[in-house]
């Protein structure tokens, strides 16, 4: 059987996937898309108005607003849980014994298990300004606050529940990344007099280079596309403080029924996640 | 000396990232009365489940573990067949073009939901496929096997042609080949990646509370997002709501560490 006859036969085997990517993804997307150059409610017949939407979203100050919370979120979802994962996994590592690191690698995983909205519900009961558990302790001190209702504290204190739900991820790929190294590139550096931080920067971080590559790309993807957490700690608010894109597209689409501006700022978002895709991919293929 | 300062720290850390689920579970054990004499950081008088079972019935919480089991247990067998048979014609078959194939696969699970939401929303309506379950298990299962179709194509590819060859001499067709030579040699792959679609569809919250409307076709993420904040819930409340949708995520979470570990580790095909 030569390989060319071989290989037709098996297009049988994608025929379901096709059918099925097609009517739930490719259809849809073409549709949203297309739905982006017009003024639609949802219902009736749609209106053509040509790149309108995309030239109100360049004007529209909220619009801006949202992608630069966005980049607050990649800080606190990639960024932060990145530096302080490499850190952490590093000097797990170095401790002795078993028991102990696995059981402390767990309790920074531990966040990583629940659906995003339930952690929204802990933290939403945690920051409530009338009955919360953080106000009732921070009270006594005059530093209680309305975390999340309030215009200046809002937006640091979702990135500060969401460093708390992602730090575990790079941290146990890391570790298990670090499992990879050959302790005798760590004796050697030891024996050249290397201190503790040198030996992480010059032969833990080139070593597990792979792995940072991954959580990084995945961990900003995760962030552009945040939608639970901001749903349920702060619908967007108080006011535009914690709007992002995901969001403010579903404002469009099922409140305030501008499906068509709602298609355009979910097409920019779909290409700002594919541009950051290539560009990763790109960068770690040059490495 | 060092060593020891290091250890506190990394243990302080610790605590602070487990100290939210231990006030939840504190507090959602606490009756009423308890919460208002003592307040959150006490320990429970005595263990009181009244506002985790008043919190039950209110929302008929037995009803939304069924619907996200079903939910998620459809999504992770369909999904994983599909994924099976895609990583067939593409690891095994090396398909014509399958490079084209499989970044057709990756960009479906790179898109953000937000870009298929509406279409599929006003498909569904128009297909009369709105507000019903099936409709979630269908868009996960692509959604999902996408990715595995992606991960699955790699380990395929890997695939020991002997084993293969074997089989078509003893007269096995290409799908008898799948189905009891493939399958049950990938099986370690095929569970863990079975895991993984539970739990991922189990945690979807954005497109499920979209097309799930009625209370009755709820999960457990969509039910606890839209309580959130809402007059009903007090402390007490709020903590037993908490606590049962950590319950179930960190059950999955500790039955399934076996196997994960297990199943990453054998599950590579050597």
């Amino acid at each position: 059987m030569s390989a060319t006859r071989a290989g037709r036969g098996y297009w049988l085997y994608l025929a379901p996937s096709a059918v099925l990517i097609l009517a739930v993804i490719v259809v849809p997307f073409g549709m949203n898309v297309a739905a982006s150059f017009t003024r639609w409610s949802g219902v009736g017949a749609p209106r053509w108005i040509g790149l309108d939407n995309y030239a109100r979203l360049l004007r529209d100050e909220r619009f801006w607003q949202s992608f630069q919370h966005n980049v607050a979120l990649i800080v606190a979802m990639a960024v932060v849980p990145t530096l302080l994962g490499l850190v952490l996994a590093a000097a797990l590592f170095t401790l002795r014994g078993r028991r102990l690191p696995s059981v402390l690698r767990a309790a920074y995983y531990l966040p990583q298990v629940l659906p995003v909205a339930v952690a929204g519900v802990v933290w939403g009961w945690l920051l409530n300004p009338s009955y919360g558990a953080l106000n009732e302790l921070l009270g006594p001190l005059g530093l209680d606050r309305n975390w999340l209702g309030d215009p200046g504290y809002a937006l640091p204190t979702v990135m500060a529940v969401m460093v708390w739900f992602q730090l575990g991820y790079p941290v146990v790929i890391f570790m298990a990344g670090l499992q990879r190294v050959d302790p005798a590139l760590y004796e050697a550096a030891q024996l050249d007099g290397a201190s503790w931080w040198r030996r992480f920067w010059h032969v833990t971080i080139p070593q597990i280079r792979p792995e940072i590559f991954v959580v990084l790309l995945t961990c900003t993807i995760a962030a552009l596309k945040v939608f639970g957490p901001i749903y349920v700690l702060t619908r967007g608010g108080p006011g535009n403080a914690t709007m992002v894109p995901s969001y403010f597209s579903y404002l469009n689409f099922f409140e305030r029924l501008n499906v068509g501006y709602g298609s355009a700022i979910a097409t920019v978002l779909a290409l700002v996640i594919l541009l950051v895709t290539v560009a990763f991919l790109r960068l770690q293929e040059r490495e | 000396m060092r060593r020891g300062a290091l250890t506190a720290s990394l243990a302080v850390l610790a605590l602070a990232m487990v100290a939210p689920f231990v006030i939840v579970a504190l507090n959602a054990v606490k009756s009423k009365r308890d919460y208002t004499a003592n307040g959150p950081f006490s320990l429970p008088e005595g263990l009181s489940l009244e506002a985790v079972a008043d919190f039950w019935t209110r929302v008929d919480f037995g009803e939304k573990l069924f619907n996200s089991a079903l939910i998620s247990g459809s999504v992770a067998v369909l999904a994983v067949l599909l994924s099976v048979l895609n990583a067939y014609a593409i690891g095994i078959g090396r398909v014509r073009g399958r490079m084209w194939v499989l970044v057709v696969f990756l960009a479906a699970n790179t898109l953000p939901q937000e870009a298929l939401v509406y279409p599929l929303y006003y498909l569904a309506k128009a297909t009369g496929l709105y507000d019903t379950r099936l409709a979630v298990i269908i868009i996960f299962t692509v959604i999902q096997s996408a990715f595995g179709t992606y991960l699955l194509s790699a380990v395929l590819g890997q695939f020991p042609r002997e084993i293969l060859d074997a089989a078509h001499i003893d007269g096995a067709g290409r799908f008898r080949a799948l189905w009891s030579v493939v399958v049950p040699i990938s099986r370690p792959t095929l569970s863990v990646l079975m895991i993984f679609f539970f739990i991922w569809t189990w945690n979807e919250f954005f497109l499920p509370l979209i097309f799930l409307v009625s209370n009755d076709n709820q999960t457990v993420p969509v039910v606890l997002g839209l309580l959130q904040g809402e007059k009903m819930m007090d402390a007490t409340m709020s903590s037993a709501a908490a606590l049962l949708g950590i319950v179930p995520a960190v059950a999955f979470f500790l039955i399934f560490q076996r196997t994960l570990t297990r199943g990453v580790t054998v599950g590579a095909i050597k």
